[in-house]
C-alpha cells in the first residue's frame, strides 16, 4: 500500500466520523476570528441560544478596517462609522463568550494570519480554521488550514468541528537554488503563473523540494498564503527542523515535558517516501526570476526582464479576450517593457508579506535612497504590533521614513483597502499583497503584485526595476 | 433556514463568465454586521452608475438601465441564470446573503466556485449545475421569451422549462435532505456530540498541548 501525504495525516488524525452521505465531519483544534466575518456567527450563536463548544480553541483581534494612522485615541476615535461598529461588535462579543482577544491597541493585534502563529496559537499537526481564505498561510507550520465562510464560523464555534469533503493531492516541487534578489513572493508568483489561478481548484498543495526545505518559516507563510490565489484551498510545508525552531518558546506553544512530547509528535508531519499525488507540478527554481504581475489576476504574471505579453501571439480567444480586457483596466501596452510601467503608489505590507524579514528585504534597498518624485505615497503597514516593535528595534522605521515611505500601524490597510487606505482610480500601485483583482485596492486601482524588495526598488525609481541591479550597484 | 421543495420562478440571464464574489457584493458592504438587507446592493457596480456606500438608501441612486436585473421584463426574478465559475474570488459568504435577500431561491450555471458553492446550501440557496449546452439553451429560451419562467423541483432533481422541458440535475443527498427539510447543520452535527466529546478525550490524551493553552 502507498504511503501517506501529510494533508491525508492530517485528515485522518481529526477524522470524527465520516457522515452517511460521504462528507467528513473533523476536529478543529484552533479557530482565528476577525471583526468582518464573525458578528453574524455570533448574532447566529445568540439567536439558537447556543454557546461556544470550547473557549480556548478560539483567539481573536481586528485587523481589516482599522486605521493605521496613528490610533491612541482607541475604537471610539474611528472615523468611519461602521468600522467602528465592526470592531466594536468584536470586543463586544470576545467579552461576552470570554473569548481572548487582542484589541486594537493590544501590541498583539496584528493581521490573523501572522498574529496567530506569532503567538503559538497555531501549532504544527493542528486544524485550523478562519472567516478569511488566506487561512492557507498557516499551512506552512504543517497544520492543516484554510478559510471558511460565516456559517461555518459558527458551525465551528458551536460544534468545534467542520463538515467537509477531502480534497485530492498535489505536490509542488521547485529544486535547486534560487538566484540572489528572488525571494518567496517569486516563487508563488511564478507557481500560480504556471499551474494558472485554476490549477490548485480541489487540490491541497504540498510545497517540497530544496527551496522550501531552505525556506525560512517567515517565506514559507508567503508561499502557503498565496495557494489560495492557485485554487487552492490548503497549501502546506512539511515540518522540519526550521517549524520547531520557529514554534518554540511562543506564548501559546507547549513548554517542558509537554514540548519534547509534542517535538516526538510532530516528528511525522512528513508526506512518507511512497505518498502518492494526483498531480505533481515540477520547477526548476534556476528559471524563477523576480515576478511582476502585469493584469487583474495573480496568474498574469512575467519575470521582470519580459514584456507585458500580446494578445495577437495568443491562439485560445478566451484567453485573447482576457489580455485585452485586463490591458485595457490596466492602461498597459502590448509588448511595454515590465520596467517601463510607472508607479503612483507603493504598498508594503499585506498577510503575505508583513513580517519582520520583509521589512528587513524592503528596508535593505531603500537605506540612504529617496522615493522617487512621482510616488504620491509609498506606504509600509508592519503585519501585527509586535513586528513594528521588533522593526523598530532594529531601526528599519527610520529607514523607510527617511527615504520618503510612511510607517504605519498594524493592519491589512492597503490590501483590501476597508479602512481609508486606497488607491484613486488609475493609479498604479506596486503591492506587495496577494490580489490584483479590478478595484481590490481601490475603485479604478490598478495592482502590481511584487515582492517587498521590488516593491521598496520600485518606489525609489518610480517605475518598476530589476531589484537585481539595485543591489549589486 | 428556509426550505426548499419546489419552486417557480421568473428567470434572469446573467451572460458573464468568471463573476467573483467582489461582482456579486462589493467590499464595502462587508462592514454590516447583520445577515440582511443585502438585497440592493447585490451587484451593485453593474446595477448603478455610481459608487455605492454602505448604509445608503439606494432608491435615489442612478441606475444602470442596461443592466439585466434593472430591464422590467425580469422584475421579481428569482431564479439567476449564470456562467461557468459563478462566485469566485473572496469567500464572503454576503454574496449569497445578498442573492437570497434580493429573492433568489437558485443559481444554474455550468459550474460554481467552491467555497460559493457550499455557502449556498447553509442559506437555503440552491446551486444548480447543468451542462454547458443545458445553460446555453435556457440562455437562448429566456432571451426570446418574457415572462419566461422555470421550475425547479428538488425532489426530482430536475429543472422545468415553460414547454415542460425537463433537465436533470445531481445534489448530495444530505444537502437535499437539509435542503427540503430547512435543518441547519449545527443541530445535525450536535446530534454527533458524545462522537465529537470521544474524539476529544482522546485527542487530550495524545496531545494534551491543545487545551487549555489559549485563555
Ligand atoms: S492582509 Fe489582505 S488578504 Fe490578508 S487577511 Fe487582510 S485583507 Fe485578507
Amino acid at each position: 500500500m502507498a504511503g501517506k501525504t501529510l494533508y491525508d495525516k492530517l485528515f485522518e488524525q481529526h477524522l470524527v466520523r465520516m457522515n452517511e452521505d460521504g462528507s467528513a465531519l473533523i476536529y478543529i483544534d484552533r479557530q482565528v476570528l476577525h471583526e468582518v466575518t464573525s458578528p453574524q456567527a455570533f448574532e447566529g450563536l445568540r439567536i439558537a441560544g447556543r454557546q461556544p463548544w470550547r473557549i480556548d480553541a478560539n483567539i481573536a483581534t481586528p485587523d481589516h478596517n482599522v486605521p493605521t494612522t496613528e490610533r491612541s485615541g482607541g475604537v471610539e476615535e474611528i472615523v468611519d462609522p461602521v468600522s467602528k461598529i465592526q470592531v466594536k461588535t468584536l470586543d463586544e462579543n470576545c467579552d461576552d463568550f470570554g473569548i481572548l482577544e487582542f484589541k486594537m491597541n493590544d501590541q498583539r493585534q496584528g493581521i490573523v494570519h501572522v498574529m496567530a502563529p506569532e503567538q503559538g496559537a497555531i501549532l504544527p499537526g493542528v486544524t485550523a480554521v478562519c472567516g478569511d481564505s488566506h487561512t492557507a498561510t498557516l499551512g506552512a507550520l504543517g497544520a492543516l488550514a484554510h478559510g471558511i465562510g460565516t456559517s461555518e464560523v459558527e458551525h465551528v464555534l458551536a460544534t468545534q468541528c467542520l463538515i467537509t469533503k477531502k480534497m485530492k493531492n498535489m505536490l509542488v516541487r521547485v529544486d535547486g537554488e534560487l538566484g540572489i534578489g528572488v525571494t518567496p513572493k517569486d516563487v508563488i508568483l511564478h507557481i500560480i503563473g504556471v499551474i494558472g489561478t485554476a490549477g490548485g481548484t480541489g487540490y491541497a498543495i504540498e510545497f517540497g523540494g530544496d527551496v522550501f526545505r531552505n525556506m525560512t518559516m517567515e517565506g514559507r507563510m508567503t508561499v502557503s498564503n498565496m495557494a489560495i490565489e492557485a485554487g487552492a484551498r490548503v497549501g502546506l510545508v512539511a515540518v522540519d527542523q526550521t517549524t520547531i525552531d520557529y514554534v518554540e518558546g511562543r506564548p501559546f506553544a507547549p513548554k517542558g515535558e509537554q514540548w519534547d512530547a509534542a517535538v516526538t509528535a510532530w516528528q511525522d508531519l512528513v508526506s512518507d517516501a511512497d505518498a502518492e499525488f494526483d498531480a505533481v507540478v515540477e520547477i526548476n527554481a534556476a528559471d524563477i526570476e523576480p515576478q511582476v504581475t502585469w493584469g487583474t489576476s495573480p496568474e498574469m504574471v512575467v519575470g521582470v526582464s519580459e514584456l507585458v505579453p500580446n494578445p495577437s501571439n495568443e491562439a485560445d480567444p478566451v484567453k485573447v479576450d482576457g489580455i485585452e480586457r485586463a490591458l485595457k483596466y490596466m492602461g498597459l501596452e502590448a509588448d511595454q517593457k515590465i520596467t517601463d510601467i510607472q508607479l503612483d503608489r507603493v504598498f508594503i505590507g499585506s498577510c503575505t508579506n508583513s513580517r519582520i524579514e520583509d521589512l528587513r528585504d524592503a528596508a535593505k534597498v531603500v537605506e540612504g535612497r529617496k522615493v522617487a518624485g512621482n510616488i504620491i505615497q509609498a506606504l509600509v503597514v508592519p503585519g501585527s504590533g509586535l513586528v513594528k516593535e521588533q522593526a523598530e528595534a532594529e531601526g528599519l522605521d527610520k529607514i523607510f521614513t527617511e527615504a520618503g515611505l510612511e510607517w504605519r500601524e498594524p493592519g491589512c490597510s492597503m490590501c483590501l483597502a476597508m479602512n481609508p487606505d486606497k488607491l484613486g482610480a488609475g493609479e498604479h500601485c506596486a503591492s506587495t499583497s496577494n490580489r490584483n483583482f479590478e478595484g481590490r485596492q481601490g475603485f479604478g486601482g490598478r495592482t502590481h503584485l511584487v515582492s517587498p524588495a521590488m516593491a521598496a526598488a520600485a518606489a525609489i525609481a518610480g517605475h518598476f526595476v530589476d531589484v537585481r541591479e539595485m543591489v549589486k550597484a | 433556514m428556509k426550505k426548499f421543495n419546489q419552486h417557480s420562478g421568473i428567470a434572469v440571464p446573467l451572460d458573464r463568465a468568471n463573476v467573483d464574489t467582489d461582482m456579486i457584493i462589493p467590499k464595502q458592504f462587508l462592514k454590516s454586521i447583520k445577515r440582511s438587507g443585502f438585497g440592493p446592493n447585490l451587484f451593485d457596480e453593474l446595477r448603478y452608475l455610481d459608487e455605492g456606500l454602505p448604509d445608503q438608501d439606494c432608491s435615489g441612486r442612478p441606475v444602470n438601465e442596461e443592466f439585466v436585473l434593472n430591464l422590467p421584463r425580469y422584475n421579481g426574478a428569482s431564479v439567476l441564470l449564470a456562467r461557468e465559475n459563478f462566485g469566485c474570488g473572496s469567500s464572503r459568504e454576503h454574496a449569497p446573503w445578498a442573492l437570497d435577500d434580493y429573492g433568489f431561491r437558485s443559481v444554474i450555471a455550468p459550474s460554481f466556485a467552491e467555497i460559493f458553492y457550499n455557502n449556498c446550501f447553509k442559506n437555503g440557496l440552491l446551486p444548480i449545475v447543468l451542462s454547458e449546452a443545458e445553460v446555453d439553451q435556457l440562455f437562448t429560451e429566456v432571451a426570446a421569451n418574457e415572462g419566461y419562467e422555470l421550475t425547479i423541483d428538488l425532489e426530482r432533481q430536475v429543472v422545468v422549462t415553460p414547454s415542460g422541458a425537463e433537465m436533470s440535475f445531481e445534489i448530495d443527498d444530505f444537502r437535499k435532505h437539509c435542503l427540503q427539510n430547512g435543518l441547519d447543520d449545527i443541530g445535525l452535527t450536535l446530534q454527533h456530540a458524545d462522537d465529537i466529546r470521544a474524539y476529544e478525550e482522546k485527542a487530550r490524551a495524545a496531545s494534551p498541548w491543545l487545551f487549555d493553552a489559549i485563555r
